[in-house]
């Protein structure tokens, strides 16, 4: 077991910097807060910016298929500042779950595909319930025959901005990941009313649509597998940016409101329960880093570090974005205070890719920690 | 400045001339400590050459090729992490050449004199009173929790010198004798029914002025300098996955099937991600110090290792079942070091209490992450321009 690094490098903060300068500009709390009531609730103007001026939407795809040639180390960091702002742009269905699942299947129709999604011209997800941890079984929800997908999927992930999908499914050989174009017949995407107004859920019925094979049997599990547990150790990143944030505008806000005469940040009862979240959020930076550098490095051990990440950060985002609420008092409960958003983001994210048990579950396997 | 290579070159040129295997231990110590190779950081004359601290392993590492002997650092962790940094900061020239060299050949054990029965987190309100009387000053009082008092030829002690200022301001630091007579020391002994502690009697002690450090009633900016040096509760080295507590009870775990329930293996996967999450903290502390660029994570390690300490011993008690009503041994003993997985789990659970309260409580942990990571307003002070002979107590 070699020590991982988990510092930032140049090029990771010089990335941050660049990211968090655009959101501050065009993605700040009251922007994203009049948009989730809209008629377009993802910003992909946004998406498309971050994509052409900034190359992130291809961050990891290798530089001949126009990416960044990235690794999962910057993917990381770019999660930590698009969590930071509860961004509404597809980054988890397309830059992560979509884009890793192409990266690893070798046909054409996927490089193609995911030269798309890295230029920004395309947005991809993956058909999994975004509550699916890795480990789990092969799904079985969707079934193909000669090619036809049929079945359902619920709460997928930015499933109503995709343009293109991967279908897990049984075919006739077993297990295997179909390409789907969205615009294909046979498709039906029907929109949830998420908890998460910043990322939004749909269900997708499949009735005799078309697909394209792009993985099959033993290879077809491997691809979700890996796909499952990148975006799990990803997402820890996403969790620690959005924790920290919760952290800094509560000490902000804590500084400038009085009761008593005093500044409320100088009762002990405030400041021990911001001392404590500090001590998680700097504990949840150093597991998500773990995990990046983990992806980050071939032939290591990663289900491990990702699973102390997820187990670690997806609590204690909830954590932040609940004491956020509490310190912000009666403001934090009012609609027109972010703190509601990240609350929503923090939550949903906890139940993202496996909830804290499911990861501790993988722990004791893969540790040797067995159940009674 | 001088360099790895000149100094590697240095180390070998001592050696060629004092053999560790022919000369007596201490000889070979005094002779390393006047070739400046002792602490390479200090200045010549002082056991060092001015060197850069960071090559301070170089130099170990040369004599520990050459299996020469060492100072037994562990013998006399008070001196070199505290007291030595102390003396060459505050003291003069001539305390500086008492004391320097036999402290670090360990001829001269260390220990600190600053809590009180009345003064633990609020040390400055400390009441052991030193009175000048011609050249020397009259120490009466009372210490606690000093570790090595019992075997220590010094100490380093803070008194109240002036009771009519703020208790900050009215304090003063002395070198203080630990064989000097009306100095009394009684072991302290613990919940766990050993004595790693003494308790410090003074009844007209006499500390010749020549042996205060700093001026008179500047004794806490002296103290102060004193904890600064107070080494991180972190350890030098990587530490791997399942050191420490947790790996005793998740060997317990995998070796002992009978005892397993689903609710314990709940609480063990829980205490084990909280165990390797923090050890992670803390290699993440020392990866940002390597880089030269410390980081506070340091505060966040001790709050999560007491926490946890705690919660690692009591969850283990309960795991063992009927061997958890057990104790290994109560006989009052002085252990010359703490080790938490030599024991049984019942002395676990009863030391590891003490992680919350020693070397800074949780709570006031918390102020000072509040006040100096965050930078939140303290509380507000009742007693900052009170004389301290004013202060309820």
């Amino acid at each position: 077991m070699s020590t991982p690094d988990l510092l930032y490098g140049e090029a990771e903060e010089d990335l941050r910097k660049n990211v968090r300068r655009l959101l501050q500009e065009r993605c700040d709390p009251s922007a994203v807060l009049a948009r989730c009531e809209s008629d377009e609730p993802y910003d992909l103007a946004l998406w498309a910016t971050l994509a052409g001026e900034l190359g992130v939407a291809g961050l990891v795809v290798p530089e001949e298929l126009g990416g960044a040639g990235a690794s999962a180390r910057e993917l990381a960091v770019l999660a930590e500042e698009l969590g930071r702002g509860v961004a509404p742009v597809p980054f988890l269905g397309s830059a992560v779950l979509a884009t890793t699942a192409l990266l690893e299947c070798p046909s054409s129709e996927a490089r193609e595909a995911v030269a798309a999604l890295a230029g920004g011209s395309r947005i991809g997800t993956v058909a999994v319930p975004m509550t699916t941890a890795p480990g789990s079984v092969f799904p079985t929800s969707v079934s193909a025959r000669g090619g036809a997908l049929t079945g359902t999927v619920r709460t997928v992930v930015d499933l109503e901005v995709a343009d293109l999908v991967v279908v897990p499914a049984t075919d006739e050989d077993g297990p295997a990941l179909y390409l789907l174009d969205l615009s294909s017949s046979g498709v039906r995407r029907t929109p949830v009313t998420p908890l998460d107004l910043t990322r939004r859920i749909g269900t997708l019925g499949l009735d005799g649509a078309s697909g394209r094979r792009i993985a099959s049997s033993d290879s077809a599990e491997e691809v979700l597998q890996h796909t499952l547990t990148t975006a799990a150790g990803i997402l820890a990143s996403e969790q620690t940016g959005l924790a920290q944030l919760c952290l800094d505008s509560t000490v902000e806000y804590v500084l400038t409101r009085y009761q008593f005469g005093r500044q409320i940040g100088s009762f002990q009862a405030v400041k021990h329960r911001l001392a404590d979240l500090w001590a998680g959020v700097s504990t949840a930076r150093a597991t998500a880093r773990g995990a990046a550098d983990a992806l980050a490095t071939s032939g290591g051990d990663v289900d491990i570090p990702v699973a102390l990440a997820q187990a670690y950060c997806c609590d204690t985002v909830v954590l932040a974005a609940e004491e956020h609420l509490q310190l912000h008092g009666g403001i934090g409960m009012t609609w027109e205070h972010p703190a509601h958003l990240y609350l929503g983001r923090a939550k949903s994210t906890q139940l993202a890719l496996g909830t804290a048990e499911r990861h501790r579950a993988t722990i004791a396997a893969r540790g040797g920690l067995p159940a009674a | 400045m001088i360099t790895a290579d000149e100094l590697r070159d240095r180390v070998r040129e001592f050696l060629s001339h004092h053999d560790p295997g022919e000369l007596d231990r201490l000889e070979f110590l005094r002779a390393r400590f006047d070739a400046g190779l002792a602490w390479v950081h200090y200045p010549p004359g002082f056991g060092g050459l001015d060197a850069a601290r960071a090559l301070q392993p170089v130099v170990d590492e040369e004599f520990a090729a050459a299996d020469a002997p060492d100072n037994d650092p562990r013998s006399n962790g008070i001196g070199l992490g505290m007291a030595a940094p102390t003396i060459l900061q505050h003291g003069s020239d001539e305390q500086r050449h008492r004391f320097l060299r036999p402290l670090w050949t360990g001829e001269e054990v260390w220990c600190q004199l600053f809590s009180e029965p009345g003064a633990g987190s609020d040390l400055a309100a400390l009441s052991t009173r030193a009175v000048r009387d011609g050249d020397d000053w009259v120490v009466d009082g009372q210490k606690v929790w000093t570790s090595l008092a019992h075997t220590a030829r010094w100490a380093l002690l803070v008194a109240r010198t002036d009771p009519g200022v703020p208790k900050h301001r009215g304090l003063t630091y002395f070198v203080c004798d630990m064989t000097a007579p009306g100095v009394e020391v009684r072991p302290l002994r613990q919940i766990t029914g050993e004595a790693e502690f003494n308790e410090v009697f003074f009844s007209g002690v006499r500390i010749p002025d020549s042996q205060r450090l700093g001026e008179v009633g500047q004794g806490w900016q002296v103290a102060m300098s004193t904890l600064m040096n107070e080494r991180v509760a972190i350890g030098g080295g990587n530490t791997a996955r399942e050191d420490g507590m947790i790996g005793v009870v998740a060997d317990t775990w995998r070796q002992r099937p009978e005892l397993r329930t689903p609710g314990m293996h709940d609480r063990l996967l829980r205490l084990w991600v909280e165990a390797e999450a923090t050890r992670l903290t803390g290699e993440r502390l020392r990866q940002q110090l390597a880089a030269g660029a410390p980081g506070p994570e340091g505060s966040a390690v001790k709050l999560a290792f007491a926490r946890l300490n705690q919660s690692i011993s009591g969850f283990e008690t309960e795991l063992l079942a009927d061997e958890g009503l057990e104790y290994d041994d109560w006989t009052m003993r002085r252990p010359e070091v703490t080790d938490m997985t030599a024991r049984g789990p019942g002395y676990r659970y009863l030391r590891a209490k003490g992680n919350s309260i020693e070397g800074g409580t949780s709570e006031v942990l918390r102020n000072v992450i509040a006040e100096r990571v965050l930078g939140l307003p303290a509380e507000p002070r009742v007693d900052k321009d009170v004389a301290w002979k004013e202060l309820p107590r």
